[in-house]
């Protein structure tokens, strides 16, 4: 039995003549929020944390590689990215997100992108301009135009270039940087007698590339922190794509298209996706949810542009290394590519025919 | 079923999501609601026109009378769903949140039904114009949710025959389970209501499409389909499978022109409630003044499929179901991907109320954020049923910049939710394409007046012109 005495209630309701003041008294305590009413247990924090997770076994085998001064550089660029947007959301009396966890992971990107050796004020400077430069001058998460890692390295790469790439190169520990022996496979090719044609160039330059798959795969001494070990890049682009975080398109059609101008130019296929940050930045770079376009088809032309581009620099320009400068570039195409690359919404289609075909009827009549 | 069918089925199926069934009165069977000492019927219970009411305060009505009519041709008649007096008209507190025109009614208890009202002779070989005077008559609407006059529905114009009757047993809301205990309980009805629908619209086949996510319900409908151009057709368990347009393209891979109806495609769609409803009209001549309504969540004591008598107060139902448990927080009617939330509980079950959700505070998503946040994982475009862009919607909404909405097509958002369900930001996507929705087609409308009012500015101009 209802506990409330219906009767009394209503009559109350009916003396008064209008809807008793319970009713609206009522709306203190009843949540009326649209719907849905449900969500999904999906957070930023979460999506964030999954990445960092699937970078988690190529810090770990970097920072084992690369000794101390590695765990430096890593630690020193996350704590100035999210140093840097703490106190910059302060500063623009915004409520401050760090615990969404993408600046950590824009630091630990950064990071994992720099040489192991490093003084250590370089990554926290690096850190710093990532998001200060790369994401709250456009207002914040979700608002930039290039990737922050990236920004951040790309300001590095062009300040400290010496540091960047050719101190490394003599360090006693990594005595050849991956994207130097690009370089001096092409030397290679161009060393080989044009006398020699066809099959013997081909093999000469396989048995060259060939030396460097091993460590490529599972212990390459010469690269940035994160590009240790494309087995375990792989091992982490597993777990984004298990966990539905990024699109396949991007990282196959990236290395494929790679792989294949490198191979129509003369390079070896596999050597051209396991060297330099081709992988790393396939898989971690240009997945970016907020720098990459936002359709299928769209992450296909991003994807195979980067592609492009990466080959071309690192065959006809004086940079060792162009994916970073590949990713950034497209990334400034993505505005461009979601306006023009759009879904087709349902029943438009169908719409259009229908308009189409009433016209050639009107079009009919008339004549 | 192969695996082909299958294939076939989820390549036709574009995006939605997969929310909880949490489909817990699945297994209550159908029973009758409270038995009202008061109820509120609303005159507006429908899309389109409000009723004028017939009745005046003091009034004697009886069960089945109709209280509310309206010259429009998109709208329907109410019914009192009890007998009793007119106690008052006035403005109530309605499910859509606004103050309706309100018949409130007291009950004599003795529901002596109304002179008049008796079952139709051989609805199967009647005249479609008199089943549709009939359906109208019978105050009968989409029970689906849309409340959309089913007369209108029955009444396609001849230059597009309708080649299929869908029947939507989907029913791809959470916890709602009333249709699909209608298919387990009263399939011959609603099959009967399917014929009087073919007969109606001149088509041949019926289709009734259930989600393989209820086999029981399958395996009863099968049961009850005799073998002439009836075919259950089994739906992928995803959200909003239900919704017509995307109903229309799964059964038959056809999509329904943007404004269009799907009529355009040669097909209607019903859902199990409002065939039932008709059947009953036919065969008993009640019009519709109840309807099937399920009660359930952890804030309420009972879980329940309730036929409740159209008026009756939510509280009452509540009540009738064991009452509250604990604080409730979020008070929903209808399902919780699409339902409304109320601010008070004493509004009238209408025609729409599918569902009475209760839950308590803390176990239903109620804070938004305070700004739009997206991030661009592009989950709400992979997602959206009708292959919108919400993110580009709901940053446009948010800005204000309604003349950008029209390129994006936003009118055919059906609201149903799956982009704000899946939006890891919690982005109020819905509200703000409704809010979108508002501000856009009142600019069209301003903007379509000062075109005519130039235009006729210019001719008058050129008139002018001419006699000088």
């Amino acid at each position: 039995m209802p506990e409330k005495q219906p009767d009394s209630e209503l009559e109350k309701e009916q003396e008064a003549g209008v809807e008793p003041d319970e009713a609206r008294a009522e709306s203190r305590l009843l949540n009326i929020g649209v719907s849905p009413h449900i969500r999904d247990s999906s957070t930023t924090a979460g999506i964030m944390g999954w990445v960092i997770v699937a970078l988690l076994p190529i810090t770990a085998y970097g920072i084992y590689m690369g000794g101390v001064s590695a765990a430096i550089v890593v630690a020193m660029s996350i704590l100035g990215a999210v140093a840097t947007e703490a106190v910059i959301q302060r500063l623009r009396h915004e409520p401050v997100t760090v615990n969404d966890l993408s600046a950590v992971l824009t630091g630990l990107l950064l990071g994992l992108t720099l040489p192991p050796e490093l003084p250590f004020w370089m990554p926290l400077l690096g850190g710093i301009v990532a998001i200060a430069l790369g994401k709250q001058v456009f207002g914040g998460l979700g608002h930039n135009i290039f990737n922050p890692a990236l920004v951040g390295r790309a300001v590095l790469f062009v300040s400290y270039s010496k540091y960047m790439t050719t101190s490394y190169l003599f360090s006693p520990k990594a005595p050849v940087f991956a994207s130097q022996s690009i370089k001096s496979i092409n030397a290679i090719t161009t060393a080989t007698p044009l006398a020699a044609q066809g099959l013997v160039r081909k093999d000469e330059l396989t048995v060259a590339a060939s030396r460097y798959y091993g460590p490529l795969l599972v212990g390459n001494p010469w690269g940035c922190i994160g590009e240790v070990s494309a087995v375990l890049i792989l091992v982490g682009l597993a777990i984004l794509l298990y966990k539905g975080l990024v699109d396949w398109r991007i990282p196959v059609c990236y290395v494929g298209t790679v792989v294949v101008l490198s191979w129509i130019l003369g390079m070896d296929p596999l050597f051209a996706a396991l060297a330099g940050g081709l992988l790393f930045g396939a898989c971690f770079m240009a997945t970016d949810y907020v720098t990459n376009p936002m359709t299928a088809w769209g992450k296909v032309i991003f994807a195979v542009g980067c592609g492009i581009v990466t080959t071309v620099l690192r065959f006809y320009s004086n940079l060792p290394e162009g994916v970073m400068f590949a990713i950034l570039l497209m990334n400034g195409f993505t505005p461009l590519i979601d306006r023009y690359v759009k879904p087709v919404p349902y029943g438009v289609r169908a719409m259009r025919r229908a308009q189409a075909a009433a016209e050639a009827e009107q079009a009919g009549e008339a004549a | 079923m192969g695996w082909a069918d299958n294939l076939k089925r989820s390549l036709l199926v574009k995006g939605g999501v997969h929310p909880p069934a949490s489909k817990l009165a699945a297994g209550v069977k159908i029973s009758d609601g409270p038995k009202p000492k008061r109820v509120l019927i609303p005159l507006s219970q429908h899309v389109g026109a409000a009723c004028e009411p017939l009745v005046e305060k003091g009034d004697r009505v009886l069960l089945g009378q109709k209280i509310g009519d309206s010259d429009s041709y998109i709208s329907a008649p109410v019914h009192s769903s009890v007998s009793g007096e007119v106690t008052s008209i006035q403005r109530f507190p309605h499910p859509s949140g606004r103050d309706v025109l309100t018949v409130e009614i007291s009950s004599d208890g003795e529901d002596a039904p109304a002179p008049g009202l008796g079952p139709a002779p051989d609805p199967l070989s009647m005249e479609p114009g008199e089943i549709r005077r009939r359906v109208r008559e019978g105050g009968i609407v989409g029970l689906g949710g849309a409340v959309f006059p089913t007369h209108v529905k029955l009444s396609p114009p001849s230059d597009r025959p309708i080649e299929a009757v869908i029947v939507n047993g989907a029913e791809c809301e959470p916890f709602l389970t009333g249709d699909y205990r209608l298919m387990l309980e009263r399939g011959q009805d609603i099959i009967h209501g399917a014929r009087i629908i073919r007969r109606a619209v001149g088509a041949e086949r019926i289709i009734i499409a259930i989600e393989q996510t209820g086999p029981k319900a399958i395996a009863a409908m099968r049961e009850a389909v005799p073998d002439d151009g009836i075919e259950v057709f089994i739906l992928p368990g995803i959200y909003p499978q239900g919704a017509e347009k995307t109903l229309v393209k799964t059964v038959l891979g056809r999509e329904v022109p943007s404004g269009g109806l799907p009529m355009d495609v040669g097909a209607i769609v019903d859902n199990v409630g409002t065939c039932a409803a008709i059947s009953e009209l036919f065969l008993t001549g009640m019009p519709l003044t109840r309807r099937i309504v399920t009660v359930a969540g952890d804030g309420v004591a009972g879980r329940a499929n309730l036929e409740v008598r159209i008026g009756t107060v939510v509280r009452e139902v509540i009540d009738f179901c064991g009452g509250l448990s604990g604080d409730p927080g979020k008070v929903i009617l209808g399902g919780p991907m699409m339902g409304l939330a109320q601010y008070t509980m004493d509004v009238p079950v209408t025609k729409a109320t599918g569902g009475i959700l209760v839950f308590k505070k803390g176990s239903v998503f109620c804070e938004e954020p305070g700004h739009f946040s997206c991030i661009r994982c592009g989950r709400c475009v992979r997602r959206c049923p009708m292959n919108l862009r919400p993110y580009l919607l709901g940053s446009y909404s948010d800005a204000g910049m309604w003349d950008h909405l029209e390129d994006l097509y936003i009118n055919d958002c059906m609201e149903c939710g799956s982009c704000a369900y899946i939006c890891p930001t919690k982005n109020p996507l819905v509200q703000l394409i409704k809010v979108g929705k508002e501000g856009f087609n009142r600019r069209k409308r301003k903007m379509e007046a000062l075109a005519e009012k130039a235009s006729e500015e210019a001719e008058e101009k050129e008139n002018a012109g001419k006699t000088a």
